[in-house]
C-alpha cells in the first residue's frame, strides 16, 4: 500500500482547522458552534463560528484506540452501551477531562457558545447535545428533520427550510453579527466545491486499479466533514484529485494486484482501519468505495438558493432515506465501481447506519446477483469487534469470490 | 498411491484427518487444542498418522484450517473453516445445501449450490451463544460432564423452555429452575432448546441441512432438534467432527492435482507429452 503524497497537505490543513478551533475557544478569535456531521453547517460559517464537529472528536479517539478507556465513564452517567459509541466515547472523554486535541491547548473539547444538531442521521446526535447543553449551561437548538424518506418532496424540503430560517435569529444573536447573504452564498459555494471535489476524487475509484480505498477514504475525508463551507477545503481537494488522476493515468493502483473490488456499506470500525486495511491488501482486495466516504459528496448545493439547497441535500443523503433508495443507491455503486461483491458493516451501536437489521444484504443478492458479508463490529467500541472473527469472515469471504472467478473463468466466455 | 492430510486447529480440539487419493479417509484424531496450538497439531497429526498406518514422509501436501490455521508450521497451505467445511460436506452430500457447524466457540451457517460452490455465510457474533461453549456451561451448572448431557437429556418429560440464549442469563435461568424443582434431564433438554433458538434464527434453514462440529457428533439430540425444527431433509456426514480438517485434506488433494496439471500444461507447451 503506498501512502499519498497529498497525505502531507491533509495533515497541514487538518492541522490549521484544529488551530483555529483552539484560538477560538481559547483566546475568543471567534464564537464556537457544536455541529452534527451533516448539520448546518454553511449557516454557522456564514456567521463567523468556528465549528467543531463532536463526531470527528469521536473518530479520532475510535481511531487512536483510546475510545474504550472512556465509555465506561459515560455508560456509568446512565448512557447505555447499545446506544452510539461516538456519543459515549466523546461524553466519556469529557468526564475524564482529556482530549485528543490536547496536542492543540485543548484539555476538553473547545468550549460551545451553542450546539446545532440535525437529526436526518439519528437521534443520537441530539441526546449527546442536550448532555452537553445539561452539562456546560449552553443552547441546543437544531433541525428535526424527517427520516427514512421515500423521494425527498417540496413538502419535505419547505419543513426542513424552515427550520432552517428560524436558526438564524438565535445563532445571530449567540454570534453578536448579522447574517450576510453574501457570505451565506460563498459559503455554500465553497461547500459545493467541496462536495463536488471530494465526488470526483472518490470516483477516481472506479478505475482498474483503484488510486485510492475505502480506508484511504475515511482519513482523506477529514476537510469534507470539519471544513464544509469554507475554501480550504476545495483548495486541498484540487491537489487530491490531481494526484489521484495521475495515479488513474500511470496505473498505480493503492493495492499492488489488485484483483477483487469491494463496496463496503456502514461505518468505519475505527480502531481497526489499518489492520483491515493491511489484511485486505494481503488477499489483493481493494476495497474500492463505500456509502459512508460518499455521504459527505452533497448533490445539487446551490449559492444561489442556499436555504432551499442545502435542505434539500441533508434530505437527500443515503441515511436519512427508506430501504428502497437506499437499495437503488447501492446497486448504482456496484455497476459504477464493478465491485465483485458488498461488506455490510453491522455496528452495534449504530442501528441507523447498520443497513444489516431488515434483510437488506439478502435483497441485494438476489436483485444484483451479487455476493453480500456481514460483518459485525463497531465504530468505536472495540469490545464488539472480534479480530479473529473477521479475519475467518473476510478471508472466507475473498475465498467464496475467488473461487466463483475461477470457475466462471473456467467456464470461458458465453 | 499419493497421500494427503488435513488438520483443524480449532478452539477447543485441533482435528486430523489422513486421506488416499481416492478421498478415502485412512485415519483420524482428535486432540484438546489447549495454550499451545501449534504442539496440538503435531499430537493430533501424528495420531491420525498412526491410526492410518502411513509415515509422514507418505503424505504429499497437509493443509490446515480453524481459527489456528496459520499457526502450524508444517501446513503447505491453508483455507478457512468456512470453504473447508463446505467442501467436506459437498464430497459426501450432494447440494445445494446448507451446513451448520456447531463449534466450541462459534456457529456457522454455510449455504452451497448444487455443485458445491459456496454462495454466502453467516458466524455467529462475538458470543457465546450458540456455540458448544453454551453447553459446557450448562453442564458445569448441572454439575456433571458435558459429555452426559445428552444421556441426560433423553430422560426429559417436561418441556422446559430458557427465554434466553445469552449463556451468562440462561445459566442464571438455570439456577431458578433447579431451585423450583425442575429436573436435571428437563434442563438439559431446554439447554439444547435453547442453543437450537440461535442457531435457526442465524439464517433461513430449510432444503438439505448438514450439520458438523463437535457439537453434532457428541449430542445427537441436537440433529434431531434441528429435524424437527428446520423445513427440509437434515442428513449428517460421516465424521461430522473432522469435517475441517477432511476438508482441509481434500483442499492439500485439490492443490496438488492443480499444480500437476500446471506442470503438465507447462510440459505440453515445451512439446514433451
Amino acid at each position: 500500500m503506498t501512502e499519498l503524497a497529498s497525505t502531507t497537505a491533509l495533515r497541514a490543513t487538518m492541522d490549521a482547522y484544529y488551530r483555529s478551533l483552539a484560538d477560538a475557544a481559547l483566546r475568543g478569535t471567534a464564537p464556537v458552534a457544536w455541529c452534527t456531521s451533516v448539520g448546518p453547517a454553511e449557516l454557522l460559517r456564514a456567521l463567523g463560528f468556528a465549528v467543531h464537529f463532536p463526531e470527528n472528536h469521536a473518530a479520532i479517539m475510535g481511531a487512536a484506540r483510546t475510545a474504550n478507556r472512556y465509555l465506561p465513564l459515560a455508560h456509568a452517567q446512565g448512557y447505555s452501551q447499545d446506544i452510539c459509541s461516538y456519543l459515549t466515547s466523546d461524553i466519556g472523554a469529557y468526564l475524564a477531562g482529556e482530549s485528543p486535541l490536547k496536542a492543540y491547548g485543548l484539555e476538553r473539547a473547545p468550549k460551545p457558545d451553542v450546539l446545532v444538531f440535525n437529526t436526518n442521521q439519528c437521534r443520537d446526535v441530539r441526546d449527546w447535545f442536550e448532555w452537553y447543553g445539561r452539562e456546560l449551561g449552553v443552547p441546543v437548538i437544531g433541525l428535526h428533520s424527517p427520516r427514512a424518506i421515500d423521494d425527498v418532496t417540496e413538502r419535505d424540503i419547505d419543513a426542513v427550510t424552515k427550520q432552517l430560517e428560524s436558526l438564524v435569529a438565535p445563532l445571530e444573536q449567540i454570534a453578536g453579527a448579522r447574517l450576510d447573504d453574501a457570505r451565506l452564498a460563498s459559503a455554500t459555494r465553497a461547500s459545493r466545491d467541496t462536495a463536488d471535489l471530494w465526488g470526483a476524487c472518490l470516483e477516481t475509484a472506479s478505475a482498474r486499479p483503484a488510486p485510492l480505498t475505502f480506508f484511504d477514504g475515511t482519513i482523506h475525508m477529514g476537510p469534507a466533514v470539519v471544513l464544509r463551507g469554507t475554501e480550504d477545503a476545495p483548495a486541498y481537494y484540487r491537489q487530491l484529485l490531481a494526484e489521484l488522476r495521475q495515479r488513474v493515468e500511470s496505473r498505480v493502483g493503492a493495492v499492488p494486484g489488485e484483483t477483487l473490488r469491494l463496496y463496503w456499506d456502514g461505518m468505519p470500525v475505527w480502531g481497526r482501519l489499518r489492520a483491515l486495511s493491511t489484511m485486505f491488501a494481503e488477499f489483493d482486495t481493494a476495497v474500492v468505495a463505500s456509502t459512508y466516504c460518499n455521504s459527505w459528496a452533497f448533490a445539487g448545493l446551490d449559492p444561489a438558493d442556499p436555504w432551499r439547497s442545502v435542505s434539500r441535500a441533508l434530505l437527500e443523503l443515503f441515511i436519512v432515506r427508506s430501504e428502497a433508495p437506499k437499495e437503488r443507491y447501492i446497486a448504482r455503486m456496484v455497476e459504477f465501481y464493478d465491485v465483485d461483491g458488498v461488506i455490510f458493516h453491522d455496528c452495534r451501536t449504530c442501528s441507523s447506519n447498520s443497513n444489516t437489521r431488515y434483510g437488506m444484504p439478502g435483497r441485494i443478492t438476489e436483485r444484483l446477483g451479487i455476493p453480500t458479508l456481514v460483518l459485525d463490529g463497531d465504530v468505536n467500541d472495540l469490545r464488539c469487534f472480534s479480530d479473529e472473527q473477521a479475519r475467518t469472515n473476510i478471508e472466507g469471504f475473498v475465498e467464496q469470490l475467488t473461487d466463483a472467478r475461477v470457475a466462471t473463468a473456467a467456464r470461458g466466455p458465453r | 498411491m499419493p497421500y494427503y492430510a488435513g488438520l483443524d486447529s480449532g478452539s477447543w480440539t485441533t482435528k486430523a484427518v489422513v486421506i488416499d487419493g481416492d478421498c478415502e479417509v485412512l485415519g483420524t484424531a482428535v486432540t484438546r487444542s489447549g495454550a499451545d496450538l501449534t504442539a496440538a497439531a503435531e499430537r493430533a497429526y501424528e495420531t491420525a498418522l498412526a491410526n492410518s498406518g502411513r509415515a509422514r514422509a507418505d503424505i504429499k501436501a497437509v493443509w490446515s484450517t480453524g481459527f489456528g490455521r496459520n499457526t502450524i508450521p508444517f501446513a503447505d497451505g491453508s483455507r478457512t473453516e468456512l470453504d473447508c467445511h463446505g467442501r467436506g460436506v459437498a464430497h459426501f452430500v450432494q447440494g445445494p445445501l446448507v451446513v451448520i457447524d456447531i463449534g466450541g466457540q462459534d456457529a456457522k451457517v454455510i449455504r452451497l449450490d448444487a455443485a458445491g460452490r459456496r454462495l454466502s455465510h453467516r458466524m455467529n457474533r462475538k458470543c457465546a451463544a450458540g456455540t458448544g461453549s453454551f453447553l459446557d456451561e450448562i453442564a458445569l451448572r448441572l454439575g456433571i460432564r458435558v459429555d452426559e448431557l445428552n444421556a441426560l437429556g433423553r430422560g426429559s418429560t417436561e418441556n422446559l423452555e430458557l427465554s434466553s440464549f445469552c449463556t451468562v442469563f440462561a445459566g442464571t435461568e438455570l439456577l431458578t429452575l433447579i431451585r423450583s424443582g425442575k429436573q436435571p434431564a428437563d434442563l438439559a433438554m431446554a439447554a439444547y432448546r435453547s442453543l437450537l433458538k440461535r442457531i435457526v434464527s442465524m439464517d433461513v434453514l430449510e432444503g438439505k441441512i448438514v450439520p458438523t462440529g463437535g457439537v453434532v457428533a457428541y449430542h445427537p439430540i441436537m440433529v434431531e432438534l434441528i429435524d424437527a425444527a428446520c423445513r427440509g431433509e437434515v442428513v449428517v456426514p460421516p465424521h461430522p467432527q473432522e469435517m475441517g480438517a477432511f476438508g482441509a485434506a481434500l483442499a492439500a488433494f485439490a492443490a496438488c492435482e492443480a499444480h500437476d496439471t500446471e506442470d503438465t500444461a507447462d510440459m505440453a507447451e515445451l512439446g514433451q507429452p
